[in-house]
């Protein structure tokens, strides 16, 4: 009924079409799979179930908490209100240091401890996670 | 002194933006040839510009801290060299040299594009006083480089000591020559758009451009890659972090327009891609400057940042999209349709196959990226996009794009066959066999690895052949081919063959693992001019027997006051032993990191033979 040519051009537009919407499912697909949530110590309290994943936390180091050995260091991650335990093994960045901001990246173990597996580095000495400047305005 | 007469630079070159106005739409309207005045008052604007540039320079070098930008970012006691860097390494002084930049290329565009259209020209520097214009009243009225502050302090806060590095110093300049050289290109399409100019004959005459931003791109990513492996102390080069997403997507598009512009150059096909991928590599060069500068990215590098400037970038950069859509839609006549038909297997073709790539790694990289913005102005949710997503997302896909950058440039204009080709497939089955017998040794999965080894080879091989025997057309693209074949390779084996210990020592132990030794011998304290340096010592016993000495640093700067380690890496052709320590407060414990990372100078020098291709392109179309 239609020609060759036409034929053809619908296949090209329908073979655009799937590539384009495969390409778009699979983004988001792998986006929901590898997307890393960031959560203060107050929402960690606030969960009601403590699952595998992956998450950030953020706030600042409590002061005098820091314990080390050789093969790990202890702190205390609080955002004035809660605080939570962290267990570290790994390169610390510089800028590191107790009553100074920090983000750490790592999983859960209860609501209470959070096995970290990298502490991430901030190029600003006056960076402050987001979530511990509001704590720190609303007190 | 010095930073009043910049001031008033600043305030002069913005009121010669509309006496160019004014005398360039008289021009446009009522004569036939250039008005050579023009060239003048733009050179003028240029002069200007320049003189606010050096004010703010010589601020810094005096350190004259009633200048409010030179109190927040310089010290007396910096180095003489980084005063200097210091004037482009905060926020303000970027911003200048910006503008210094686009008035700078503008300039160099009429002088060089004398044998163009005169309306062409003209409309051309119109649309990009319009950009220089906004970043003008961007400039004076939300960073003023020179807001004066009294009473005058006596010292300065000092430059971030993570930015006093021979790299980072000219990191930036190198970038924004990529960046706004793409301006050019922007004003330059929305011109050639509106008077139906665009050609082969113009495509010829913007593929310099194309290729000048191109090359500075390059190289500016590649110099702030090389910053972070050394000073952020992690080791690696690419992080995935939205600070360098930001710069890999103009570079993108970019790439993707280069290829573009030489089937332009030969036929009339494509056009609306063309000016689509022009407008879009300048708006994600403005897109990159929004979202470093205004804070709303939950970066890595995250600096402290004022919101109120990102509003106006914002906006900035809605009207430029707007007119630029405005001006498609409205002006630009397709005529390129049915004229020209090709056949599956051409060069055409392969050509629009990288291009959809190009648009894939693009739309990942941009997705990952901003969706962490939505998903928190939706429901103030905050998360971040880590490299799994990337990698998973973009190697597989790497695999195709090789292959296709290995066999494209060999086929022919219009229509292809593979006659004359069984080298391809004698090539593919070579470099499966060495990229298994490379990865069979190695406890990683074999499969995956395999087959991005080999698309790697490939590509590595099939290029190299053409060097020896000869026989190709293109030589400065066969040397960037060459150069992504072997920066992918040296990526891949980086990442197989990396290894790394990390462990907590205090002065005079040793830790043990696997016959590899390392011996914390003690350490040593000086004091250098705006710094006192811890370094230490340390004797690494490798597997195979023999010892290194390496000593990686702590720098305690005095203002601002913060500790930078420095890291101690010995280089050879075939890896890079790095070494890192950081002391934690009021800890006895030195935190030490150690890593080998095979063919890491390789990665480097592959860009630079990435870019140097785009070189040579220049200097071929010249002589």
């Amino acid at each position: 009924m239609y020609g060759r040519k036409v034929k053809l051009r619908f296949l090209f537009v329908f073979l655009i079409l799937t590539i384009l919407s495969l390409s778009i499912f699979l983004i988001l697909k792998s986006l929901e799979e590898n997307v890393v949530y960031f959560k203060s110590p107050t929402e960690i309290r606030n969960l009601t179930e403590i699952d595998k994943k992956r998450i950030r936390i953020g706030g600042m180091v409590k002061k005098e908490s820091i314990l080390m050995d050789e093969k790990k260091m202890n702190f205390v991650v609080t955002d004035f209100k809660n605080e939570i335990n962290v267990i570290y093994s790994g390169a610390i960045p510089n800028l590191f240091a107790e009553g100074k901001g920090v983000v750490a990246e790592g999983y859960l173990k209860d609501r209470n401890l959070f096995l970290a597996t990298k502490i991430l580095a901030k190029h600003d000495e006056n960076y402050m996670p987001p979530e511990v400047k509001k704590a720190l305005e609303e007190k | 002194m010095a930073s009043l007469i910049g001031f008033y630079s600043l305030i002069f070159g913005l009121c010669l933006s509309f006496i160019i106005y004014f005398f360039s739409i008289k021009n446009f309207r009522n004569s036939l040839i250039f008005d050579s005045k023009i060239i003048f008052f733009v050179f003028l604007q240029l002069l200007f510009v320049t003189i606010s540039f050096f004010g703010l320079i010589v601020s810094f070098i005096n350190s004259d801290f009633s200048n409010e930008t030179v109190f927040n970012h310089s010290h007396t006691t910096k180095p003489l060299f980084y005063k200097i860097s210091g004037t482009w390494g905060n926020h303000e002084g970027s911003l200048l040299l910006w503008l210094l930049v686009l008035t700078l290329f503008i300039f160099i565009f009429l002088v060089n594009s004398k044998e163009q259209k005169k309306k062409y020209r003209i409309l051309t520097l119109l649309f990009q006083q319009i950009i220089i214009i906004g970043f003008f009243i961007f400039v004076i009225k939300t960073s003023n480089p020179f807001n004066y502050i009294f009473p005058i302090p006596k010292e300065g806060l000092g430059l971030n000591p993570i930015l006093q590095d021979p790299a980072l110093a000219i990191h930036p300049p190198i970038l924004y020559l990529g960046y706004v050289g793409s301006s050019i290109i922007f004003s330059s399409t929305l011109a050639a758009t509106s008077l139906n100019y665009i050609s082969n004959n113009w495509a010829k005459h913007i593929k310099i451009w194309v290729l000048l931003s191109w090359i500075f791109l390059t190289l500016g990513i590649l110099l702030g890659s090389i910053w972070a492996y050394y000073e952020l102390g992690w080791g690696g080069f690419w992080f995935w972090d939205p600070v360098e997403n930001v710069s890999l997507m103009p570079w993108l598009a970019l790439t993707a327009l280069l290829h573009c512009i030489l089937i332009l150059e030969r036929k009339l096909l494509f056009t609306s891609w063309v000016i689509i991928l022009s407008i879009s590599t300048f708006t994600l060069s403005m897109c990159g400057t929004f979202l470093v500068r205004s804070g709303i990215l939950n970066s890595v590098h995250t600096f402290a940042n004022d919101p109120q400037r990102g509003l106006f970038i914002l906006i900035f950069l809605f009207c430029l999209i707007f007119l630029s859509l405005f001006i498609f839609f409205f002006f630009h006549k397709n005529e390129d349709k049915e004229k020209y038909n090709f056949f599956w297997l051409s060069k055409e073709m392969s050509i629009l196959v990288n291009n959809w790539f190009m648009m894939y790694f693009l739309t990942v990289i941009l997705i990952g990226t901003i969706y962490p913005i939505f998903l928190e102005v939706i429901n103030s949710e905050k998360i971040s996009v880590g490299p799994p997503f990337y990698n998973k997302l973009i190697i597989p896909f790497l695999v195709p794009f090789l292959f296709g950058m290995a066999i494209g440039p060999k086929l022919k204009w219009v229509k292809s066959d593979f006659k004359n080709k069984l080298y391809l497939v004698i090539f593919l089955i070579t470099s499966f066999l060495l990229s298994a017998l490379i990865v069979k040794n190695f406890n990683i999965s074999f499969l995956i690895n395999t087959i991005l080894v080999t698309s790697a080879f490939y590509l590595f091989f099939i290029t190299l052949r053409d060097f020896l025997i000869k026989r190709f057309n293109n030589f400065s693209q066969n040397i960037s081919h060459f150069g992504f074949s072997l920066l992918i390779l040296s990526i891949l084996l980086n990442n197989i063959f990396s290894t790394e210990i990390i462990t907590n020592l205090k002065v005079g132990e040793t830790f043990e693992l696997k016959k590899t030794k390392i011996i914390f011998e003690g350490i040593d304290e000086k004091n250098i001019k705006n710094y006192n340096v811890v370094i230490g010592k340390f004797i690494i016993e490798n597997f195979n027997g023999d010892t290194e000495i390496l000593k990686p640093e702590l720098r305690i700067y005095n203002q601002p006051n913060i500790v930078t380690s420095e890291a101690d890496i010995k280089t050879s052709l075939f890896e890079d032993k790095f070494i890192t320590m950081n002391l934690v407060q009021n800890q006895n414990y030195f935190n030490v990191r150690y890593q080998i990372k095979p063919f890491m100078i390789w990665i480097w020098i592959s860009v630079l033979i990435i870019s140097f291709g785009g070189v040579l392109s220049i200097f071929r179309k010249r002589i």
